[in-house]
């Protein structure tokens, strides 16, 4: 057929393709996501009429941003056929070594410098071991979680330190024009893993060593070292957020986050990457991430009570794992 | 030639070109150095105290088939991992193109043009056709020191490697997962035969296969052929040994037990010589 395909064919195929597509469930299965989201604007946005005020939009994305850089690093290591659980904990170490750094007098520069460093190095632990000592990722990153939390208690001794610098002020309440600057951090994020995952060699060879390791190394892609990317991206990333968790509360807390372990997983499993590894998207697990702050937002404005919102959180979750099943 | 001892080793003669010289005793045509692509010679593998493969030497032309038959366990697999760079060989030497070669990776190998068609096929299922086909030859566009995958050009060169196979595949941006067995065949083969390579080597290239689709593997594997490119398979079947190849190599315990012009074999002399039996015995079981 490659050899008589003319324009209009091809343009027919594609016509064809797309409305084969809307009756697939398995369409519907990988936008679990966007559709979710959109029916919970519907809802919220009939509910109350507060929900889709700019200030509530800015609001929403401002508190998304951390969950979606988070959800960015755990959907790399998803789509390698791993899991990062020990994310939320190196937030926290992040933060608490820029508290720290910061209290010493260091300068705010070296402090986040500092505070990513420490993460990132946390992930290239994670990956040296799961890729090079060949044990199973959920152990590593359990084992880290439990490390980077108690390494975070060392550090502060227990004790959470108020942050005072301009400049995470600054970043954490200013805007360049109508959109803040966590929306802007969130969104290069986003927008750099995605040109990553789908424009880059690397992109391809973490789909194919998440998809077929077997497949990927009979064809000479060394699978550690994109494994061991993967988590170093996640450890990365998890850095970054940290420096925005230290500004949005203004103090390094040496707390465990574990909402945000959670939720990042949870955002990536409503955005359509494989839990077995090799298929996903970046913009799936942002709208994810997304999905699960408007849905908090909606039911806080609704004064529906705190304690109910992971009961939902839950219970999308496990629905959209449901229909995940149709996944082609 | 008496096939009732088929276990008369190959001429043991440990000089640089064996198989180039005095192979007939054996049954085989001795080929000449010029068109003689590969050459394994007196080759053995062996992992610790088992020997896989004992001293063997086969060769294979290019614009031939050559076929390697042999029960389970007699080596083959083991010896097309020397050639494809997965195994070093223990022992021997194999000459490619008529130069040396020491692989130490499946890469080494795919670099000097030897590919092979794994029984796995090492396939992607969640990656597109055109994103397997380049699976780690990806084409990039540089902008300083970032380089981004160029798909319009992969895209295009994926199809027309199809193409020139006469590869039927609706579009070249399907995920393999939705593709038939023999179509999975197709592309593996598609996908080694280009690069440059001048060796391809099949494992059991139809074992999965049903009667259409092996038709379809079998015309795809003859155009590679008439293309001038050496193909050496690996098959248990034999309708498909003596339908497809020009010479055969039967392999027993690791060790070569002969060569054959294909056309001057018959299925029932392979099988003596696979099992040690004599034809009379084959024939009266039969």
């Amino acid at each position: 057929m490659s050899r008589t395909t003319t324009p209009e064919m091809a343009q027919q195929a594609r016509i064809v393709l797309v409305l084969q597509q809307l009756r697939d469930p398995g369409f519907w299965a990988d936008w679990t996501a966007v559709v979710a989201l959109v029916l919970l604007v519907i809802v919220f946005g009939i509910a109350s009429p507060t929900f889709l005020s700019w200030g509530n939009v800015q609001a929403i994305l401002v508190a998304a941003a951390i969950l979606v850089m988070l959800s960015v690093g755990q959907a790399y290591v998803i789509m390698t056929a791993g899991i990062d659980l020990s994310v939320a904990s190196v937030l926290t170490l992040g933060s608490v070594v820029l508290g720290q750094t910061i209290n010493r007098g260091w300068g705010i520069a070296l402090a986040c410098v500092l505070a990513v460093i420490a993460s990132t190095l946390v992930g290239l632990i994670n990956g040296l071991v799961i890729a090079k000592g060949k044990i199973t990722d959920f152990i590593v990153t359990l084992g880290t979680l439990s490390a980077a939390a108690g390494a975070a208690l060392v550090l502060s001794n227990g004790e959470p330190v108020t942050v005072t610098s301009v400049f995470l002020l600054r970043l954490a309440t200013g805007s360049l024009g109508p959109i803040p600057y966590f929306v802007i951090i969130a969104a290069v994020v986003a927008i750099v893993g995605h040109i990553v995952l789908f424009h880059t060699r690397f992109g391809t060879h973490l789909l194919a060593t998440g998809g077929e390791p077997e497949a990927a190394r009979a064809m000479g892609i060394d699978t550690d070292r994109v494994k061991i990317a993967a988590y170093v991206i996640s450890g990365f990333l998890a850095g970054l957020a940290s420096i925005l968790l230290t500004a949005r509360i203004g103090a390094a807390e040496p707390a465990a986050n574990t909402t945000f372990l959670l939720n990042s997983v949870a955002a990536v499993v409503l955005g359509g990457v494989s839990l077995f590894g090799g298929r996903g998207t970046v913009v799936g697990p942002v709208v994810g991430a997304l999905l699960l702050t408007a849905l908090v937002n909606g039911l806080t404005l609704l004064s529906v009570p705190v304690f109910y919102q992971p009961l939902a959180v839950g219970i999308i979750v496990v629905l959209a794992a449901l229909l995940m099943r149709y996944q082609r | 030639m008496n096939p009732t001892d088929p276990l008369t080793p190959p001429p043991a003669d440990k000089p640089t070109s064996p198989a180039l010289s005095k192979d007939t005793s054996n049954g085989a045509t001795a080929p000449s150095a010029s068109d003689v692509l590969l050459l394994v010679d007196n080759v053995s593998k062996w992992f610790g105290a088992v020997h896989a493969v004992t001293d063997v030497s086969i060769w294979a032309r290019s614009g031939e088939i050559t076929a390697i038959v042999g029960d389970n366990g007699a080596g083959k697999s083991t010896l097309i991992k020397c050639i494809s760079g997965v195994h070093t060989p223990t022992s021997g030497q194999i000459m490619f193109g008529g130069e040396p070669a020491r692989f130490s990776s499946p890469e080494d190998a795919r670099r000097a043009g030897i590919e092979t068609v794994y029984q796995t096929l090492a396939l992607v299922d969640d990656l597109t056709i055109w994103q397997n086909m380049f699976l780690n030859r990806e084409r990039v566009k540089r902008f300083g020191p970032l380089s981004f995958l160029d798909r319009g050009v992969m895209q295009r060169e994926s199809s027309n490697m199809l193409s020139r196979l006469q590869v039927n595949i609706p579009t070249i941006n399907a995920r393999v997962r939705r593709m038939s067995g023999g179509q999975r065949q197709a592309i593996a083969i598609s996908r080694a035969a280009s690069w440059g390579s001048r060796l391809v080597i099949m494992d059991e290239p139809t074992a999965a296969l049903g009667v259409r689709e092996t038709a379809r593997v079998e015309e795809l594997i003859l155009r590679l052929r008439a293309d001038g490119m050496a193909v050496l398979i690996i098959s248990h079947n034999f309708d498909q040994v003596m339908r497809l190849s020009n010479q055969v190599w039967v392999m027993r315990s690791g060790r070569l037990v002969g060569g054959r012009r294909t056309n001057e074999t018959s299925g029932t002399e392979l099988v003596a010589m696979i099992t040690g039996a004599t034809e009379e015995q084959i024939a009266r079981e039969e």
